[in-house]
């Protein structure tokens, strides 16, 4: 991202990166972990996404028209956020619950600021946390996987609030998706393939997510059990949203810091803010809570760790 | 005449307390949970406004410029006494469901900033109808702030359902709720005013 802005002597080479190539990219990019989804949860899942995608683009789109702004619907930036708001639902949820929080991501999270590349709070989390507020009944209640009758089951994360311990879950069906959960977050292998995507692409820098994620695994490692050092790390890694947010919200360019130094101190202040969550929070899962408080530290982090101005 | 009914008009929309200028947004904030709240916190500190704004007008050349804010409480913790006690008298209902944000009208900035920026220069009749409007701005804006958290956050309005099968958004009900409606009001308003230039 820094070496992009460098501008030196002639000739330039033209970079075909523009806001529009990257949001389709990361479309892309989020399609895998979406068909683990229809392929685990079933139909219902396909539905969830695609209510909250054209929620969300009509959102912008009417919002757009009223105020007479440019209308930027063809940029991808209100796909990606209806796609992300509908991975963060459980699959059980009635139809109208994504599109209100679509509804309520694009104006509230979005527009009101002044629409892409204002926003102080990643869309999608905000239309989350928005929806677990006020209809926490529907936000907690999770189909059982490969189960396509009404049958819930708690997520692996909540067990381990309620005392149980989820020691019977092989550490290859979480990494594959077979347990409870919300319907982009479970399938670990598809969240890498479009991670990797990103990443060979630049479109992202491991700063963010690898800090992140090896924050939370070293927290979780050393607090997570009775003694100290005993704590089940790869359990922590794999369940719950942490890859998706990680890779995918975490990684969001507008409400994270711009120097990779700054990437690195908000990806470690998530991971921190997750583990603390996790272990001793009212909250079995804390991924979208750290993301977003991280996202309201970042004109913090942003003013501290700014670049030397060359020659100063 | 006219320049009085100017003075009262001016704090309903031109000069509205809470979304122009941005005043007493703390018992806006607690109270505004639901209708009936609104109200009855509306008309206490209208009551409070029309009285203290009175009497500061009144008093306002006896009063030494060094000790004016000092006055003025005490002129504006003797109306809120006053409500108060006839909200405890009249309808305990409502003084439980306001609690302590019946006393703290007495630091309303609202109160304050009128005895200070209007009745302490201005000749009673026109502080009367001034803080008339101020309240009725006041009672307006908690009205229309109330109305859409407790139609949102609990699908009622005045205690009455509406919509049958409405499923309430409850972080309206929340404080979190209230900065967010509060907040898109007025973002809202000043679209409007820039979009009228």
């Amino acid at each position: 991202m820094r070496d992009n802005l460098i501008v030196s002597g002639s000739p330039h080479i033209h970079k075909k990166a523009s806001i529009s190539r990257i949001m389709w990219t990361v479309v892309l990019s989020t399609i895998p972990a979406g068909i683990a989804g229809v392929i685990i949860f079933g139909w219902d899942a396909l539905w969830i996404i695609l209510v909250a995608t054209i929620a969300a683009v009509s959102t912008e789109w009417a919002f757009e028209s009223i105020t007479r702004h440019k209308v930027t619907i063809l940029d991808g930036s209100a796909v990606i956020t209806g796609i992300l708001l509908a991975y963060n639902l459980p699959p059980g949820v009635p139809l109208w619950l994504p599109a209100v929080g679509a509804v309520f991501s694009i104006i509230v999270g979005k527009a009101v600021f002044g629409g892409l590349g204002q926003n102080i709070f990643n869309p999608a989390l905000v239309g989350r946390v928005f929806l677990m507020a006020s209809w926490p009944k529907y936000m907690t209640t999770f189909p059982k996987p490969f189960n396509y009758d009404a049958v819930t089951s708690a997520t692996p994360l909540a067990m381990l609030k309620e005392g149980k311990i989820p020691g019977h879950i092989p550490y290859l069906d979480l990494f594959l998706g077979n347990r409870g959960g919300c319907i982009g977050e479970v399938c670990i292998l598809a969240l890498l393939i479009g991670a990797a995507i990103l990443l060979i692409k630049g479109y992202i820098t491991w700063h963010i997510p690898l800090t992140y994620i090896f924050t939370t695994a070293l927290l979780t490692y050393i607090f997570g059990a009775k003694q100290l050092f005993q704590g089940d790390w790869l359990f922590h890694i794999l369940s719950g949203g942490l890859i998706l947010g990680a890779f995918f919200m975490a990684t969001d360019y507008v409400a994270t810091p711009l120097t990779p130094k700054g990437q690195v101190i908000f990806g470690i202040g998530c991971g921190l803010i997750t583990a603390v969550i996790r272990l001793w929070g009212g909250y079995p899962e804390g991924v979208s809570y750290a993301i977003l408080m991280m996202n309201a530290a970042t004109p913090f982090i942003d003013r501290y760790t700014r670049n030397r101005i060359y020659g100063t | 005449m006219k320049a009085l009914i100017k003075e009262f008009t001016k704090g309903i929309i031109r000069e509205n307390p809470t979304f122009v200028l941005v005043l007493g947004l703390c018992p806006t904030l607690a109270v505004s949970v639901t209708v009936a709240n609104g109200i009855g916190m509306g008309i206490a500190a209208t009551f409070v406004l029309l009285g203290s704004s009175v009497i500061v007008s009144l008093v306002k050349d006896f009063i030494p410029g060094r000790i004016r804010i000092p006055c003025y409480i005490v002129i504006i913790a003797t109306f809120v006494t006053i409500a108060e006690m006839s909200m405890k008298a009249y309808s305990p209902v409502l003084d439980r469901a306001l609690g302590i944000y019946v006393p703290l009208i007495v630091v309303n900035c609202i109160v304050l900033g009128r005895a200070e920026a209007f009745a302490c220069k201005n000749s009673m009749a026109s502080s009367f109808f001034d803080g008339l409007g101020m309240g009725l701005g006041f009672t307006l804006a908690l009205i229309l702030i109330s109305g859409i958290r407790e139609f949102l956050g609990s699908g009622q309005l005045l205690g009455h359902t509406l919509i049958k099968g409405f499923e309430p958004i409850f972080v309206f009900g929340m404080p979190s709720g209230a900065l967010l409606v509060i907040g898109l009001l007025l973002g809202f308003f000043n679209f409007l005013k820039n979009r009228k230039r």
